[in-house]
């Protein structure tokens, strides 16, 4: 199972939809894992969109299960990298690039598409324009509000924090300018006093 | 009721006539106080007593918005409309005691924009006069391009292109010279917003064009003031008190209400801000729905009015006022 309903929460907490195929003069694609479906899915729906596009993907633990699909649509152009991180310069440069009708989708996990929509914003696109799909992992991409040290792909609830190690309660609460949702510390009553870790969503 | 619409006393302290089709008014409070702060894209709602009439006219602020001492409109004569821009043209002179409404901004500037793409069309240059002065003292990146009919008829186009000849751009359609939108747009750095200002077909077309190219809609703004359309006069029955008013040929239904002394809301008088929605208790007959604000469902079903702009044809028509 790629597809995740997300029950309904607080207004904080970003929705995602399903990537349609827009007008535009130019199309950038960022994905990661399992989003590479989603990016089949439009391929498949919109024939032509492919050769304007620019596709940006981590395949993570997917190994070149995906990779290879997305060869064969032959973008335009085609960056398989290892992590954000390392694709980040690649996408602000296209941003920076671009030109007005610019459709951007973005695909996959949380993190992936949070700070992906984060550089589109930056860039003036605005946010109701951006589509996004989530497929794959429900992990997320939390930051610690005591020491505001960021920890990537948290898949349970509590988890302690990479940085200054606090037992964190997951918040739906979300940021969009850190791309996190907030970790707050879970037993700062009484400390030592942690529920029993469960895998998120279960 | 009528939010937004606080008054100011003012006096007419300059007529200019632009050219042949335009006039330029100033305005000064009377009390010699300082008129408020607007935004670039705001208007004033102009009250204008004429006999026994009194209408009520919105007007894109085209001063400086830094600068306190002042109000000044532009007015383009419309022989065919129903008298305000008439009496402003021949009644109004230096000296005389008028009344503004509080300035209002319904095309103001989308500040996180990176760069301004602005088109007008003829009179619709006059919110972006106060929209560049706004910009320029801000360091905003701004483009105007400008269709005039002829030079003689371009308002402020000769100033403006003087003042910032690289980012002005005057079309004339005595000359044949058409704005190239597809290329115009496709050019646009991304975080462009795009503001336009003009005759209908005009918004329409760069809606329609902008859209087809890719634009994002929180990216596109367009201002059009419809001025109310005469029409068969008809009867509004008022619900609280059963009261009947009749609306003439020449007003619209607003303006009736408001003959009759009833306190109405409004804020643009044209279509655009949805502060006038009513609500139609009940209805036998037909609504010629002129406004941009209900929806083609809300238009269709029959429950809402926006008195502005639109009117009704047929045998009652009972609103929830
Ligand atoms: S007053 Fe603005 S829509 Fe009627």
């Amino acid at each position: 199972m790629t597809r995740f309903q997300f029950p309904k929460s607080i207004a904080s907490r970003p929705v995602y939809g399903r990537l349609t195929a827009r007008p535009g003069s130019a199309h950038l694609m960022v994905a990661d894992a399992e989003g590479a479906e989603a990016l089949l899915d439009l391929a498949a729906a919109a024939p032509g969109l492919m050769e304007r596009a620019h596709v940006i993907y981590l395949p993570k633990t997917t190994g070149a299960t995906y990779a290879r699909r997305l060869e064969t649509l032959s973008p335009a152009q085609l960056y398989i990298g290892p992590s954000y991180p390392a694709a980040e310069p690649r996408l602000r440069k296209a941003l920076s690039d671009a030109h007005m009708g610019l459709q951007v989708y973005l695909a996959g996990t949380e993190g992936l598409m949070g700070q992906a929509m984060r550089e589109a914003i930056e860039a003036g696109i605005p946010a109701g324009a951006i589509q996004t799909e989530h497929r794959g992992s429900v992990a997320r991409r939390m930051q610690c509000v005591h020491c505001k040290g960021i920890t990537e792909d948290v898949t349970t609830d509590p988890f302690v924090c990479a940085h200054c190690g606090l037992n964190l309660f997951v918040r739906d609460h979300y940021s969009r300018r850190m791309a996190a949702f907030q970790g707050v510390c879970i037993d700062a009553e009484d400390p030592g006093d942690v529920p029993p870790s469960k895998e998120l969503y279960s | 009721m009528s939010a937004g619409t606080r008054k100011i006393d003012v006096t007419v302290t300059d007529v200019v006539e632009v050219n042949e089709l335009v006039k330029r008014f100033r305005f000064e409070r009377s009390d010699g106080g300082e008129m408020p702060t607007f935004s670039g894209g705001a208007h004033t709602v102009v009250e204008m007593r004429d006999g026994d009439v009194t209408r009520l006219n919105p007007y894109s602020l085209m001063s400086d918005p830094r600068d306190r001492r002042a109000f000044t409109i532009s007015v383009r004569r419309d022989e065919a409309g129903r008298g305000g821009s008439l009496y402003m043209h021949r009644q109004v002179r230096i000296g005389d005691r008028m009344v503004l409404s509080y300035p209002v901004n319904l095309f103001a500037l989308d500040l996180r924009a990176k760069k301004h793409l602005m088109i007008a069309g003829g009179i619709g240059i006059t919110p972006f006069l106060a929209q560049i002065k706004q910009l320029s003292a801000t360091g905003g990146r701004f483009e105007l391009h400008y269709s005039v009919r002829t030079a003689a008829l371009g308002s402020y186009a000769g100033e403006l292109a003087g003042r910032f000849p690289a980012n002005v751009h005057v079309y004339h359609d005595d000359q044949s010279q058409v704005i190239d939108l597809a290329r115009l747009l496709d050019g646009q750095p991304l975080g462009t917003h795009l503001y336009v200002c003009g005759p209908k077909g005009m918004i329409d077309w760069v809606i329609r064009t902008a859209t087809d190219h890719g634009w994002p809609a929180e990216a596109v703004h367009y201002e059009e003031f419809l001025a109310p359309q005469s029409g068969k006069p008809f009867e509004v029955t008022l619900a609280s008190t059963g009261r009947v008013i009749t609306v003439g040929e020449h007003q619209s239904m607003l303006e009736a209400l408001e003959a009759a002394g009833v306190d109405a809301p409004y804020l643009c008088r044209g279509g655009a801000c949805g502060q006038c929605e009513t609500d139609v208790v009940r209805h036998e007959g037909h609504f010629i729905h002129r406004d941009h604000w209900l929806t083609d469902d809300q238009k269709t079903c029959g429950k809402k009015i926006m008195p502005c702009v639109s009117r009704f044809e047929g045998k009652s028509l009972v609103i929830d006022r």
